[in-house]
């Protein structure tokens, strides 16, 4: 039994069942509760639930994401909404410092056990500081998960497993995909650190997360044209990493190309090309290629826009180069 | 006064200086302050139509209803006096000298923008103007413009910097952060609310302790705040002359909260459903336009004739903006690069 719903109506499952599970989950945020939220993820829900468990919040990421973290370790389950992770910056102290941090420096008498929901992101003609993709920076920090869902059913099924970890997770929604469809199996649960293989393929792996899956997948149906076979890997969490099926993919195909919307330098992808080279440097019969955004910050006008961030040509190409 | 609007019968004086010392207006001058807000209401009310043909693109909010604002306060200012502001900035870029041209183009992100059409709607910024920006990161303006402050105290060159935030803002940690340096500093800066009693869907008063004392709120750091009716735009003008001058002279900083409305929902993609309707059309009839339109009439500062052909003559140099913009050329391919680092 499947549904097909949208990856905002996917989320919008996940956050009403921990709700409507757990008396000690709330969600806090800005403009989530009478406004619905930035993106419309929590409509009805200030209706519904009532300022108790609908924390809207002030401008004041800091303060409110921190005192997320303070409820977590009073035992509460809060699920906290920062409106993009271009704003996380202004909280980033409290989510690096503390979260992260307070299990082990108080010697595991803590638990952080939250969720902060976040949007990440280019594309959208916002300009350089709302166009930002900081999940890579957040998977360099021991203490967080980072789970980046390409679809509606793995946004669901991970947000679940989520809600049962004992450690604070960044659970980073794309702002292009809200809109985008998908199946939905009845009761799906995904575990963290599995990645997906979105599409079989022999004859190259291309491994991407969020919303650059689409664009490989696009990249691959174009790739089919021209009688190349491409497998395509959702990473969808970035911390803790499938390094399993990573390596079996690429040993099987012998090729890779990593793409990450961000820009390229100390990108994530650099670590997974990092991986592969030690884990299947013997297997390999081309250089790994990246596909990234260019350094640059994002620019407003829209064709330079275009220009700063990767699209499913750019794959296409990198691809080709390798074989 | 930096910007004039050469499109008034009435001829602004000459002596700029004159405007800044003393509060009392002459009728020319008190014809522009009515020619610059009808300017910026034209201004977007254009710009609203540009985003719904696809010209402009992102997030586009709006000025309309808070023009007294701008224009009371910014006239207040030299050439050489700095503004810092938020993504809300049309309206003071157009009074501080940014040309509806620039500004135009920058929304439509072309590269004869103010910004060379990198920045957008969110990021109109003229340094040579002294429009020091235009920060799309709530708050993120307020220790930028205590950083200019900062710069004048340490130069000692009587520049004044006006920084507006909104009554959002006041929640961010800068805000606090912020009054605090500058007290302690001593800096030549005005830290401006505009209240329009909401952040983006949020009504002000479910987000701060105390909303009707948010003029109070820099009591605690030992500095002097105000409150004024933001939609009458002789009240903004008549406190900031005496602001101005007093911090020109080494008072230290200055806080101000003027109440007003934002008439649009928070960005163009807001239908504002969220607000009462009586809200709405209480608000309707304090639109600072047409009562300061009244106000010129009924004192014999104006005819109706002067008035539509000022409206007039606002609705041409709107629709020449906007012709310029669409005529100017994107930004060429290699500009993407430009501009990260000093070349
Ligand atoms: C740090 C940060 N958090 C959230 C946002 C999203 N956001 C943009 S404007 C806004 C409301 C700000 O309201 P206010 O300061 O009152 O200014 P107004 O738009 O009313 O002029 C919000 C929440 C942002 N841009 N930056
Ligand atoms: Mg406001």
């Amino acid at each position: 039994m499947s549904t097909e719903m949208t990856y905002r109506q996917a989320i919008c499952q996940g956050l009403t069942e921990a709700l409507d599970e757990d008396p000690r989950a709330y969600l806090m945020g800005e403009d989530i509760g009478p406004y619905g939220g930035a993106f419309a993820v929590t409509q009805g829900f200030w209706e519904k639930y009532g300022p108790r468990r609908i924390k809207d919040s002030p401008l004041s990421e800091s303060a409110f994401v921190g005192a997320g973290i303070g409820s977590a370790m009073a035992g509460l389950r809060p699920i906290v909404e920062i409106m993009t992770i271009n704003f996380s910056l202004l909280a980033i102290d409290q989510i690096v410092n503390h979260a992260a941090k307070v299990r082990y420096m108080s010697g595991d008498q803590f638990s952080v056990p939250m969720i902060i929901r976040t949007v990440t992101g280019a594309g959208a003609s916002v300009a350089a500081t709302h166009s930002q993709s900081f999940e890579g920076w957040y998977a360099s920090v021991p203490g967080l998960y980072v789970v980046v869902p390409s679809t509606p059913e793995d946004a669901l099924g991970l947000f679940r497993s989520c809600r049962e970890l004992m450690d604070p997770v960044m659970f980073v929604e794309h702002i292009l995909l809200y809109g985008s469809r998908g199946q939905v199996s009845e009761g799906v649960k995904i575990p963290l650190g599995k990645a997906d293989i979105k599409k079989e393929g022999s004859d190259v792996t291309i491994i991407s997360y969020s919303k650059m899956v689409q664009n490989s997948l696009e990249a691959a149906a174009m790739l089919e044209n021209d009688g190349i076979n491409a497998e395509v890997v959702d990473l969808r969490t970035l911390r803790p990493l499938d390094v399993e099926t990573i390596i079996k993919s690429v040993k099987k195909t012998h090729r890779a190309v990593v793409v990450e919307e961000t820009t390229k330098f100390g990108g994530f992808a650099g670590e997974v090309v990092s991986i592969i080279q030690q884990e299947a440097f013997d297997y390999l019969d081309a250089p790994v290629e990246r596909v990234a955004g260019e350094e640059v910050p994002i620019p407003y006008s829209m064709p330079l826009e275009k220009l700063a961030i990767p699209d499913t040509q750019r794959i296409v190409s990198a691809v080709k180069k390798l074989i | 006064m930096p910007r004039k609007t050469t499109n008034t019968k009435a001829k602004v004086a000459d002596d700029v200086a004159a405007v800044a010392e003393s509060s009392e207006l002459n009728q020319e001058q008190l014809l522009e302050f009515y020619a610059q807000m009808v300017l910026i209401r034209e201004f977007e009310k254009e710009s609203e139509r540009q985003y719904t043909r696809g010209n402009i693109k992102g997030f586009l909010h709006v000025y309309s209803g808070e023009e007294a604002i701008a224009v009371g306060a910014i006239n207040v200012l030299r050439n050489d006096d700095v503004v810092v502001t938020h993504y809300r900035d049309h309206g003071q870029a157009l009074v501080k000298g940014i040309e509806p041209k620039q500004a135009m183009a920058e929304l439509f992100g072309k590269s004869t923008g103010c910004s060379k059409g990198k920045g957008g709607s969110m990021h109109l910024i003229d340094a040579d103007k002294g429009f020091m920006g235009g920060y799309a990161i709530v708050g993120g303006q307020l220790p930028l413009a205590t950083g200019f402050a900062l710069a004048s105290h340490y130069r000692d060159d009587d520049k004044v910097t006006l920084c507006f935030l909104g009554d959002g803002a006041l929640n961010e940690g800068e805000f606090h952060e912020c009054l605090n340096l500058a007290k302690v500093w001593n800096l030549p800066i005005i830290f401006f609310c505009e209240n329009n009693l909401y952040g983006m869907g949020a009504p002000a008063k479910d987000h701060l302790a105390a909303p009707d004392k948010i003029y109070k709120m820099s009591e605690a750091y030992d500095i002097p705040g105000f409150r004024v009716d933001g939609n009458d735009v002789l009240e903004v003008h008549d406190l900031m002359t005496k602001l101005v001058k007093q911090i020109r002279g080494g008072s230290g900083p200055a806080f101000v909260e003027a109440q007003t409305y934002r008439i649009q929902g928070h960005s163009i993609a807001d239908p504002a459903n969220y607000r009462p309707e009586d809200e709405v059309n209480e608000w309707k009839l304090k639109d600072p336009i047409p009562s300061f339109k009244d106000w010129l009439l009924a004192n014999g500062h104006a005819t109706q004739d002067i008035i539509d052909q000022m409206h007039q003559t606002a609705e041409q140099e709107i629709i020449e903006a906007a012709e310029f913009a669409e005529q100017s050329p994107f930004p060429a391919d290699e500009e993407l690069y430009t501009g990260v680092y000093a070349e």
